[in-house]
């Protein structure tokens, strides 16, 4: 630095008084007649984004394009964000978590997923999996499974879907049979991630097969070790996208779970399952942001270097409308998660808001990818630059925790509902 | 004095400022103009503007954080607490109420308590290195530390002067442009970085050190720390409290941007360029 700078003092400028202070006075007034409604964060929420920005961009984006290539677990990185406390937030504080709501974890979320969704997608499934045992888990069940991913970076699953049976959850057919003071499961299971990583799944099985036995009634929830003799994960399965996360099928040969491990009792099962979703929708629709911004961040710096017809391509509209309403989506899609997340955090029944969040986001992420893509154009197509990384990824924000024909159904059956009233 | 094992700390002055890249790649930290301005990952090209009325730079909208030879001052301080060799580790920062952050930072890094000396407007304006350095030298005293740790310099003025006119009004020792420092017993040995080399010197204890880039990479606040960081004390303390007179001795006469490159001027042989030269002459 030659610049010689006698007597120069940089640092705030707070003109503490004159036009700029009475402004702000009569902003103050506006604000308390507003009352609550306000998108303002939390000194902590600000913090707590800062850290997850700084890991994922120091961190996550420089190791995402060789996990992506090798499909290697990215443990080094679990960890990482473990030791940083971004992971696990929202076990309550009696079971050595931080109690974070929902709200505060969808921020962090989107951060992470900026830098890859694959390793965010490995972490956001231990939320998944441990939504269950948070929300209808006894303490001792709670003390156990959730106190020991509080102590460790362990992962965990959430065992739902099978090879027959992925958005109808009521046509589940892996059993449960009472014998004794245990459970014998026997069953497959499919697409679980962290299928192979885990050290213990919730696992969704048809304890009543009685026809005549009401969807609500007929399935169970257990908490079970994943080291129990019968539990074989298969073999990690190669997808499109979000490549280094581990997604396995299972099967349950003679499984025995102690009946200590039924979430709630019989049959309470497809409530538990369903409840959890409520929240984890926002989280994954904050990923699916995440991408979304990734997409838009890589687009704009390009599109501000690339030179055609003897200008920045951004300077040419088709390019700069592209930008924009990838803009427009992507705020939209961040108001939307925040939405769902704070309701629920409010104690209030969201389901429609997640749905809409979840919905949207999966969508418009796959929208941005794409033209992300677009605004590279050749250089989009290939694998040295970042964008067509996130197209392969963003593909299945449409898919995993319901897909986007579910949550349609879901919406329509919501404002249908509401309407009727 | 006697100091053994007891040796309390107070840490660095912590820089809230923004960063001046001047169109330079910046690899520290940058500041974003908005929440959600292009960020391009660690380099970031930030223009920093003139004020119109050439008395300073534009800093509204600028987000500023803590310097990062400050961060490695704090990070510095905490690892000699957790080697036990420190009992309290006390985090300083001279500004207005938004420098409060920055004292959570380090809170939320590991520090024990802060204290916010607090100077706004027009006062904040002209404060330098030569009051923040009497700030510094009371709070010293009146806080009996042993030790002081501050970062070498800050990034936006480059001054490098707070912690030598520290050190000399409490006619304390010095060991400035750390790269490594250890405690021994009561004596400090510290390695710093010169022109010519490394020298490596031995100061007593209470003594002043000055951080520089290799001494340690600061580590991240993890979110239990930030979430414990909120139950930590900052006290906040006035200039005149501590008996210091912020009056600026220094007035900004002007500040201008560095001169626009010129473009360069293209030539077929080294004739040629030994002409050009020549002509200009730079030969």
């Amino acid at each position: 630095m030659t610049h010689c700078m006698k007597g120069f003092q940089a640092g705030l400028r707070f003109q503490s008084t004159g036009p700029q202070a009475s402004a702000r006075a009569a902003t103050a007034a506006l604000k308390e007649s507003l009352g609550g409604f306000s998108f303002e964060l939390t000194d902590q929420q600000k913090e707590f984004q800062e850290v997850a920005r700084k890991f994922a961009r120091e961190e996550i984006v420089p190791a995402a394009l060789s996990y992506d290539k090798s499909g290697e677990y990215p443990f080094p990185l679990i960890k990482r964000a473990w030791d940083l406390g971004l992971i696990n937030g929202h076990i309550p504080e009696d079971c050595g978590g931080m109690g974070l709501g929902i709200f505060d974890s969808c921020l962090i979320t989107e951060e992470l997923a900026f830098g890859c969704t694959g390793v965010q997608t490995a972490i956001e499934a231990n939320s998944l999996g441990q939504m269950p045992v948070i929300i209808a888990g006894n303490d001792a069940q709670k003390k156990k499974y959730l106190g020991r991913m509080a102590e460790e970076p362990l992962m965990c699953a959430y065992c739902v879907t099978e090879p027959g049976a992925g958005s109808d959850v009521a046509g589940i057919k892996t059993r449960a049979v009472k014998k004794g003071d245990e459970y014998v499961v026997n069953g497959q299971k499919m697409w679980i991630t962290n299928g192979g990583k885990a050290n213990w799944y919730f696992l969704l099985a048809l304890t009543d097969p009685d026809p005549k036995c009401p969807t609500s009634r007929a399935f169970t929830g257990f908490i079970v070790e994943a080291d129990t003799p019968g539990v074989q994960p298969g073999r990690k399965e190669l997808n499109m996208g979000q490549r280094c996360s581990d997604t396995r099928g299972i099967t349950f040969e003679d499984v025995r779970i102690p009946k200590e491990n039924v979430l709630i009792g019989e049959g309470a099962g497809f409530k538990i399952a369903m409840g959890a979703f409520d929240k984890t929708r926002p989280p994954v629709a904050a990923g699916a942001t995440g991408l979304a911004q990734r997409a838009l961040e890589e687009a704009t710096k390009y599109a501000l270097e690339r030179k055609t017809f003897g200008k920045f391509i951004a300077e040419h509209q088709a390019v700069s409308f592209l930008l924009a309403e990838m803009a427009m989506k992507v705020e939209l899609a961040r108001m939307a998660y925040q939405r769902a997340a704070w309701e629920v955090d409010q104690g209030r029944r969201n389901t429609y808001y997640a749905s809409i969040a979840k919905a949207f986001a999966g969508d418009i992420a796959n929208q941005c990818a794409a033209d992300a893509v677009q605004i590279f154009g050749g250089n989009g197509f290939n694998s040295e630059y970042p964008v067509e990384k996130l197209m392969r990824d963003a593909k299945i924000y449409q898919i995993y925790e319901g897909t986007a024909q579910i949550q349609r159904l879901i919406i329509s059956r919501e404002h249908l509902g509401k309407f009727k009233q | 004095m006697h100091r053994s094992s007891e040796v309390k700390h107070v840490a660095s002055y912590l820089n809230t400022r923004g960063c001046e890249c001047f169109g330079q790649p910046c690899e520290s930290h940058c500041p974003v103009l908005t929440d959600r301005t292009i960020h391009v990952q660690l380099k970031t090209f930030i223009k920093i503007r003139v004020k119109p009325d050439r008395t300073g730079v534009v800093t509204d909208g600028v987000k500023h954080s803590m310097n990062p030879f400050c961060e490695i001052a704090v990070e510095e301080a905490i690892k000699l607490k957790e080697k036990k060799l420190v009992k309290e580790v006390v985090a300083v920062s001279c500004g207005p109420q938004q420098v409060q952050e920055t004292i959570r930072t380090a809170l939320a890094m590991g520090a024990d308590r802060g204290i916010h000396v607090e100077v706004s407007g027009k006062d904040y304006e002209t404060l330098g290195p030569l009051q923040v350095s009497k700030i510094f030298a009371a709070l010293a005293k009146k806080e009996q530390a042993d030790l002081i740790i501050l970062g070498k310099q800050a990034i936006d003025d480059d001054c490098n002067q707070t912690g030598q006119m520290t050190a000399a009004l409490l006619d304390w020792p010095q060991g400035t442009f750390a790269s490594e420092m250890t405690l021994e017993a009561d004596k400090l040995k510290v390695v710093r970085e010169v022109d010519g080399g490394l020298e490596t010197i031995k100061i007593k204890l209470p003594a002043v050190v000055t951080a520089d880039l290799r001494l340690n990479t600061p580590r991240y606040a993890t979110l239990p720390n930030i979430m414990k960081a909120k139950k930590k004390k900052i006290a906040n303390v006035k200039p005149a409290d501590l008996g210091v007179d912020v009056c600026s001795r220094l007035e900004v006469l002007k500040v201008d941007e560095p001169p626009q490159r010129q473009a360069g001027v293209k030539v077929e042989t080294v004739d040629d360029l030994v002409g050009k030269l020549k002509e200009a002459g730079r030969v």
